[in-house]
């Protein structure tokens, strides 16, 4: 009477869309949740997703049910010492008045719902909405790129091209058509056995080749500098803010670009180009000279990344702690030679305790009004999510 | 005879094996009538699936399902809870899942619990033949989602969402008490919304909308007492009278009612049921041991995972839930055999008209024909509320403290019985909410009451169904409080967004 069937083979994501929608709905309260993750973590595990918690009324589904009050009666079992009369205090309102006896509701009191995302999920709301400024521009700006693609069939072309059943399709059809013919003109009585004799297998007619076309395609590779300043008045926390802020421009140009280049430039009154674990871990002293490394920034450019083909993106951090003559004439080399060449610049500012409203580099660079240069303050931790989202985030109007 | 297996590991020739074996001594030796059986082995993932869908082979999309599938992944990946050994539908045939991770003594057992157990208690227990028709449920399911798919393409995920929302805040109230719905069939559902669409279409005409009918007429006409009388089944209502809902919102309030009331036996039989599925594993594969077709070790292990599923805790020990369904349940009817077997004095004097008859039919009487509330006012005997030391505890507003009501003695058996039997009642869990008038040649306003039961208040999120039936019925709906003796206690008005 009984059968058994094997399901274990069956598709074991059913419910992978209820999950979506479950996202889709407390987006918002995920999002926030990303936001408070991405402040206490190191860079390091930045990508790797993580445990949400959401406040459970939020999320509860309400329905009418008995509040706290009026009378009732509960049975319970395991009496031992109580007879009929006996007194019990009421216990303190707890979790909804779900007082039972006088039990206290061991493990009841659960008040977050625990959500565990997975890598994907974190990045899709860590970049939500995040679109690259004048990333248009490089769509349909010059391409130097090209890619074959196939389109479609000719008459003409070389050898290796030709597509052998178009060919004979045609061959076919054509015989077919000059044999018609000669059948018409039989049973109009004349007499067509040489003339259908001459109908060819293959004719020049018949041939078909593969046509290919060449499509010009953006640029899908970028390169990003990073430059910061090292020099004495730059604390390893001014630091750290930085390397975060880099790191997050890193992952989101990796999600927009098959290919990212990182180079890093760090730089007292000298600049130098060096590794990723240099870069962010060595100690370094000294005075401020920002032009040294935009200088090299410019050199390692007309070296090795032509912006034909490469997109450039570059990102500066430093307390602005400059002297003399060098935030100005900074800012010129920077307007002059950096920025069209760059698809975009952000220059983020770390001011230090000490310092007044502005920093001697913060006023210079304030002058340049160019759409693809930002500068931003950024003091603590917790402000470079938000300072990252509001650089970046999608412009109304302009289609990714 | 020879032990069908013994190994822990089971395959589907096994499965068969014991199955065959178990369903012989269920039909022949204990004539119990089931439904043919589908055993369908799935994975744990497939069974954490089959959880967030409360069990449903197909169901439609939703964020809550989602909610509860991660809540269950959750716990059970924390290794907090381990999944339920078994689940198992009401239909015909009726499907029953078995985790492939079970061992072969585990496997067994959820056939004699669910296969047998549950099984034959959905096809004879009065509430089940009276509320569902296992025979057409899975194919309604599969028009639900079809259906509720088709709303999602037409008319966009979030209207569909946030009406199921509203729906399903709702569906405790989607269940005529004393009346007997009609039979599900999704054929004739599914010829009911074309035709009704159908219609709607060959009838459309703009012009009419300019001229003044008659209906308009009778509708001013019409007193504003409607309905009759107060309708306790709200989303019913809703579906049929809501002033401004479109023909697919409506179809969409009633595939939550039908599936509401589909499950509305099962929230009134949970101890019965379960006691009913556990007496019978316990009692059929103790058969099998004794006439040996398993070994001891298959009934150390099956013991095992029995005394789990029936330990009873006390009030004061921790991992206290309330009462165990499946405890209480097993221990009654197995206290039933007991009271037809050997009676005492007491069970003679308590249950005159069971004591020493044929155990076989009066369980199959009361599996036939209760429900738990009435099942425990009929069959909970003093030995059991001795055994369980059963106490029952008044909270009442006036006091500023709880009293202890009665207890396990001669005066306190029948109070604490017949407060244990209220407690399953659903008035005790629902407070009572119903429609008393829709002004429909007024402003087109709702009314619900809801009578206070021993003067409990309603809950804080009511606040928030409220809108939704608001948002449902798209007019202002008034909640009128009234207490027991029907005196008003206060009105509140929500006017939908």
């Amino acid at each position: 009477m009984s059968t058994f069937i094997d399901r274990r083979l069956n598709d074991r994501r059913k419910s992978a869309v209820n999950r979506q929608r479950f996202v889709q709905r407390y987006k918002d309260h995920l999002r926030r949740a990303v936001s408070d993750i991405v402040a206490g973590r190191s860079i390091r595990d930045l990508e790797r997703g993580g445990e949400v918690k959401i406040p459970v009324k939020d999320i509860a589904e309400p329905a009418f049910r008995h509040g706290v009050g009026g009378d009732r009666e509960m049975v319970h079992p395991g009496n031992r010492t109580f007879s009929p009369g006996d007194r019990i205090a009421r216990p303190e309102e707890d979790g909804g008045g779900q007082g039972r006896g006088n039990q206290a509701g061991s493990g009841d009191a659960v008040d977050s719902f625990v959500f565990t995302l997975s890598r994907e999920e974190f990045m899709e709301l860590f970049l939500d909405d995040l679109e690259l400024p004048r990333l248009a521009r490089t769509v349909l700006g010059d391409m130097r790129q090209a890619k074959n693609q196939p389109a479609g069939f000719t008459r003409s072309g070389s050898p290796r091209n030709l597509h052998v059943v178009r060919s004979l399709k045609a061959s076919l059809a054509r015989r077919i058509a000059a044999k018609q013919g000669a059948r018409a003109a039989l049973e109009n009585g004349a007499s067509a056995r040489p003339r259908r004799g001459r109908v060819p297998f293959i004719d020049e007619v018949d041939l078909r080749y593969r046509h290919r076309i060449r499509v010009p395609q953006p640029v899908s590779q970028a390169v990003m500098f990073c430059l910061m300043d090292v020099s004495g008045s730059m604390g390893e926390e001014k630091k750290d803010l930085a390397k975060r802020f880099f790191a997050l421009l890193y992952l989101f140009l990796t999600r927009k670009y098959e290919k990212v280049d990182l180079i890093f430039v760090r730089h007292t009154d000298d600049a130098a180009e060096v590794d990723e674990e240099e870069f962010f871990r060595g100690t370094h002293t000294g005075g401020t000279v920002v032009m040294s490394a935009l200088q090299l920034m410019k050199e390692i450019i007309d070296a090795r990344y032509s912006p034909s083909l490469w997109n450039i993106y570059a990102a500066q951090a430093s307390d602005g702690d400059a002297f003399g003559a060098d935030p100005e004439k900074s800012r010129g080399f920077l307007e002059k030679e950096l920025l069209p060449l760059s698809r975009y610049y952000a220059y983020i500012d770390i001011p230090s305790g000490g310092f007044p409203a502005s920093s001697p580099l913060w006023q210079a660079y304030q002058r340049i009004s160019l759409p693809h240069f930002a500068l931003k303050r950024v003091s603590s931790r917790a402000d470079i999510y938000p300072v990252f989202r509001e650089l970046f985030k999608r412009e109304a109007g302009v289609r990714a | 005879m020879n032990p069908i297996s013994t190994s822990g590991d089971w395959n589907f020739e096994l499965l068969e094996r014991y199955d065959e074996s178990i369903g012989k001594i269920a039909k022949g030796d204990f004539g119990l009538d089931i439904y043919p059986n589908q055993i369908e082995v799935i994975s744990s993932e497939q069974m954490l699936d089959a959880y967030a869908s409360t069990g449903m082979p197909i169901g439609y999309a939703h964020w809550s399902f989602g909610k509860e599938f991660v809540r269950h992944e959750q716990a059970y990946r924390s290794g907090q809870r381990g999944l339920a050994y078994e689940l198992v539908i009401n239909s015909n045939p009726c499907i029953a899942y078995l985790m492939e991770d079970n061992t072969m003594a585990m496997q067994a057992l959820v056939i004699a619990h669910a296969c047998y157990g549950h099984n034959s208690f959905f096809k004879s227990n009065y509430l089940f033949r009276q509320w569902t028709s296992p025979d057409a449920i899975v194919d309604y399911l599969v028009f639900a989602r079809n259906y509720i798919v088709q709303c999602e393409e037409r008319f966009g995920i979030e209207r569909v969402e946030l009406l199921l929302d509203a729906c399903h805040s709702l569906s405790d109230y989607g269940v005529d008490r004393y009346q007997r719905p009609r039979p599900l069939s999704a054929d004739a559902e599914l010829a009911r919304v074309r035709e009704r669409e159908a219609h709607a279409w060959s009838r459309y005409d703009d012009l009419w909308r300019t001229v003044p009918t008659r209906a308009a007429k009778k509708r001013e006409e019409r007193g504003s007492d409607f309905p009759e009388e107060p309708q306790e089944n709200l989303l019913y209502f809703i579906e049929k009278h809501a002033p401004a809902l479109e023909p697919w919102e409506r179809e969409v309030v009633r595939i939550v009612r039908k599936l509401a009331q589909y499950f509305y036996p099962q929230g009134q039989t949970k101890l019965m049921n379960e006691g009913w599925a556990t007496f019978w594993h316990h009692t059929l594969l103790n058969r099998l041991f004794d006439d040996g077709r398993v070994t001891a070790g298959f009934m150390l292990e099956f013991l095992h995972h029995h005394t789990n599923v029936v330990t009873q805790r006390g009030f004061d020990q921790s991992g206290y839930g309330g009462i165990n369904p499946y405890a209480l349940g097993f221990a009654m009817f197995r206290d039933i055999r007991q009271i037809c077997e050997s009676p005492t004095e007491e069970d003679c004097a308590w249950f005159p008209d069971i004591a020493g008859t044929d155990w076989r039919k009066v369980l199959d009487f009361a599996m036939r024909n209760y429900k738990d509330e009435s099942f425990i006012a009929q069959f909970l005997s003093p030995r059991l509320i001795r055994e369980y030391r059963l106490f029952a505890i008044a909270d009442h507003d006036e006091n500023d403290y709880f009293e202890v009501d009665s207890i396990h003695n001669d005066e306190g058996y029948r109070r604490v019985r017949q407060l244990l039997a209220a407690q399953y009642n659903r008035d005790h869990l629902l407070p009572d909410i119903q429609v008393t008038r829709y002004e429909r040649g007024g402003d087109r306003s709702l009314v619900l009451r809801h009578r206070r039961h021993r003067n409990r208040p309603l809950n804080e999120e009511s606040d928030r169904v409220m809108r939704y039936v608001a948002r449902l019925w798209r007019f202002p709906v008034r909640l009128e409080v009234v207490d027991s003796d029907g005196d008003n206690v206060a009105v509140e008005e929500y006017r939908p967004a």
